[in-house]
């Protein structure tokens, strides 16, 4: 258990999530109190200890689940009778009464499980069982990602359709005549295939486990934080995680940054108030009283490169300095492709960034000719329509790769925003060791600027923009 | 001092859940388990999670639950020692110093100052309160997270060993350790120094089974069927991308006018009726009467 534990906290660790020493001791005293039988009791307690942010408990909760599998998969819990499960499921990889089934007849049983029980049952966790065996392909030994087997499989179940199956198995009789019960009906179904499906990941986790051992699984499953997603390779997936994590983001920094400003320094001495307050203490100023200070906001001008390439990068950094426009005394933004637009009313306008993000792309926003990026027309054409708005009060963000695609790169108009603005700053997106290589002339557009940051990740953002304000 | 009175709260997770169920707090299996191992451990309970779901009500009701006290310090910018903590009462100090230079006998400058900072003269704050409490205390330290950086270390004593340093008369030991809760918002990041000190304990959204067992207690005279119901819409509502999810005091909000209404079923219509008493913003109302109330696609 020891051992686990210790291997637990290293995995942990490797991941980003940092956990202190006497957290370790906490979490072996907290064992201590804890039935060990119980596993998710265990989870929860150890969960408490060590993992002391909500963004980090999904991390923490796969971490777990691989070092602590082995012990359930053997005997599938034979205490569980609510559903009517067939015979000799002994070892979960087993299902050897599957067998004479075809793929055709376990769908119907999976349906059936699926429309039964509300909670995961033992039946719906052998046909997971079974489905793996005969899809996944899981050959012992060989190094391959568990994503893969995941896809394989869940590719031959396809869960897309199984909702809606489920929904069309009841008779139009049968169905509450109003929209709401429908669309209840069907929410229900969705959230019970979606645990399915985790059961399905499960499984596969757990004979990975048996197969490799914890350590190495841990491994190739290790998924970076949230706030250590890089924006140019992220998936999907990762982009919707993102989205979450950047709204309270945005909100946390804003309230830091209002507060700071606040305490920053304190005004003069406020006479009228002070002896005011002196007349409590018999005319005796004990506590003197200091004016608030309210010092300049400075403006902020934000152009982003929205092409395909760096387009993510871009949402996230615009919907950030969007959520954090209370702290400027003004935020413009731009966007550009080969050509510029400003499009800070449709951010003021928009709900989401999603819907901002849509409206952007509807209205073909910062394409000038052929929608590949030309920072060199995006910089004329930006210096042209807005320059002579430029004050020594404002910070210029530019936003993107500074690859482009061999076009004149007008660097000198970079140097012509300098000197009229206060300072102008470049994030880029791309890894610093890749600057300056193919089509990148970054180090041309660096000469011209207050600074040039690397900004791959969340964390890197938060910290810049932490800087800026 | 004597000895640290121990704070054996409840023998089990079971026992935990059990005495919270009686004071109508429906905890599920976690937040009972974390209930029971903080005060085995005798280190504060950090809750965190969305607004409206039983963060701070957890605390009364583990309150209400053991028959102790509940001390709570309302967290604010701008807090600071005198409030939290202690503070010396100096208008008496004054009328003191007065009294005392009105006799004839004033005594030494030494033996004025000692008087001067005596007990009678503290005024003790929610922290200090909590410490020295003779009987079973909750402190609960509400939106922790409101607190200014430098402020917050000055919970770092108490938290961890439970006792409070006050220059002019030594260190104050808890004479019982109280159980702690600590709540908070997410609205900033909290210290790790902060963090190290407490168990952590996020409170999510209730399942659908525990937020209707959740209306059943909370909701007098609401049918089996209705309540189920109403768990069963707040459940779809929730998995929409809405600015402000409902809370589950939204949702007991809406159960009570459902019971007021006197409807034993849910239907479309009512929904987008009573749906402003779930959500309270106008973009959010308009999704989910498209999604839910609207026609089938």
């Amino acid at each position: 258990m020891m051992s686990a534990i210790e291997g637990l906290i290293r995995e942990l660790r490797n991941v980003g999530i940092p956990i202190s020493v006497s957290e370790h001791i906490d979490a072996v005293r907290a064992l201590n109190h804890v039935a060990l039988e119980d596993r998710q009791a265990v989870k929860d307690a150890l969960g408490a200890v060590l993992v002391k942010t909500g963004e980090h408990e999904s991390a923490y909760s796969a971490v777990f689940d691989i070092f602590f599998s082995l012990h359930r998969d053997r005997p599938l819990d034979p205490v569980d009778e609510t559903t009517p499960a067939p015979t000799g499921g002994g070892r979960g990889g087993g299902g050897g009464s599957f067998d004479d089934l075809d793929d055709a007849a376990i769908r119907l049983l999976l349906l059936d499980a699926l429309d039964e029980a509300q909670q995961p049952s033992l039946l719906s966790r052998l046909i997971a069982a079974e489905l793996v065996t005969r899809h996944a392909g899981i050959q012992p030994g060989r190094a391959v990602a568990g994503t893969f087997y995941l896809f394989r499989t869940l590719r031959a179940v396809d869960p897309g359709r199984l909702a809606a199956e489920l929904v069309a198995r009841h008779t139009p009789a049968q169905l509450e005549p109003d929209g709401l019960g429908q669309r209840l009906l069907r929410d229900e179904y969705q959230h019970r295939v979606r645990d399915f499906e985790q059961e399905i990941e499960a499984e596969i986790r757990r004979r990975l486990v048996a197969d490799r051992g914890a350590e190495a699984v841990a491994k190739t499953l290790r998924r970076p934080l949230p706030e250590d997603v890089e924006f140019l390779t992220a998936s999907v997936e990762h982009i919707s995680q993102l989205r979450s994590v950047v709204t309270p983001m945005s909100r946390k920094l804003a309230a830091r940054l209002a507060q700071r400003r606040r305490h920053k320094r304190r005004g003069a001495l406020d006479f009228r108030r002070t002896v005011r307050r002196a007349m409590s203490t018999g005319g005796t100023p004990l506590e003197p009283v200091f004016r608030h200070p309210h010092p300049a906001k400075p403006d902020l001008f934000v152009l982003a490169d929205i092409s395909g390439s760096v387009a993510s990068f871009a949402a996230f950094t615009l919907q950030l300095t969007y959520a954090l426009r209370s702290e400027f005394s003004k935020v413009r933004s731009f966007v550009f492709v080969d050509g510029d637009d400003e499009v800070s009313s449709i951010l003021a306008e928009a709900d989401s960034i999603v819907e901002a993000t849509s409206r952007i792309n509807a209205e073909g926003c910062g394409v000038w000719l052929d929608g590949r990026s030309d920072y060199g027309n995006a910089l004329d054409t930006f210096w042209e329509r807005y320059g002579r708005q430029l004050k020594s009060r404002t910070t210029v963000i530019v936003l993107g790769d500074a690859r482009t695609n061999y076009h004149a790169s007008r660097a000198s108009v970079l140097g012509e925003m300098r000197r009229l603005a206060g300072n102008v700053y470049w994030l880029n997106p791309e890894p610093i060791t890749v600057w300056d290589t193919g089509d990148s002339v970054i180090g041309e557009y660096a000469r011209h600027c207050t600074g040039v940051f690397e900004c791959r990740n969340v964390r890197q953002l938060r910290a810049f923009v932490e800087e800026l304000a | 001092m004597a000895e640290p009175g121990s704070t054996e709260l409840f023998a089990s997770t079971e026992a935990a859940q059990e005495a919270l169920r009686a004071v109508d707090y429906l905890a599920d299996r976690k937040i009972a388990s974390l209930v029971h191992l903080g005060s085995r451990l005798q280190k504060p309970i950090l809750v965190e999670g969305p607004a409206g779901t039983g963060k701070t009500e957890l605390a009364k009701s583990v309150a209400r639950a053991t028959d102790a006290r509940l001390i709570r310090l309302q967290c604010y910018e701008g807090l600071d020692e005198a409030k939290a903590l202690y503070e010396w009462d100096y208008r008496r100090q004054l009328l003191h110093i007065e009294i005392r230079g009105q006799r004839e006998h004033s005594g030494d400058a030494v033996e004025i100052e000692h008087d001067l900072f005596d007990e009678r003269f503290l005024l003790t704050r929610p922290l200090l309160e909590a410490i020295r409490s003779e009987e079973p205390v909750v402190l609960l330290i509400d939106e922790v997270d409101r607190l200014d950086v430098e402020t917050e270390a000055l919970l770092l004593e108490v938290l961890s060993d439970y006792q409070v340093s006050i220059p002019e008369l030594g260190t104050v030991s808890a004479r019982r350790i109280p159980t702690v809760f600590l709540t908070s918002n997410n609205s900033r990041d909290l210290s790790e120094a902060l963090k190290r000190r407490c168990l952590y304990l996020h409170i999510d959204y209730p399942s659908s089974d525990r937020e209707r067992e959740i209306v059943l207690a909370r909701v007098p005279g609401i049918s089996q069927t209705l309540a189920t119901a109403v768990a069963r819409v707040i459940q779809s509502l929730r998995s929409l991308e809405l600015k402000k999810k409902p809370s589950v005091s939204e949702t007991l909000d809406w159960a009570r006018t459902l019971t007021l209404l006197a409807v034993d079923e849910i239907d479309s219509e009512l929904l987008v009726e009573t749906l402003p008493v779930l959500l309270k913003n106008q973009s959010d109302i308009d999704l989910a009467a498209k999604e839910l109330g609207g026609t089938q696609p």
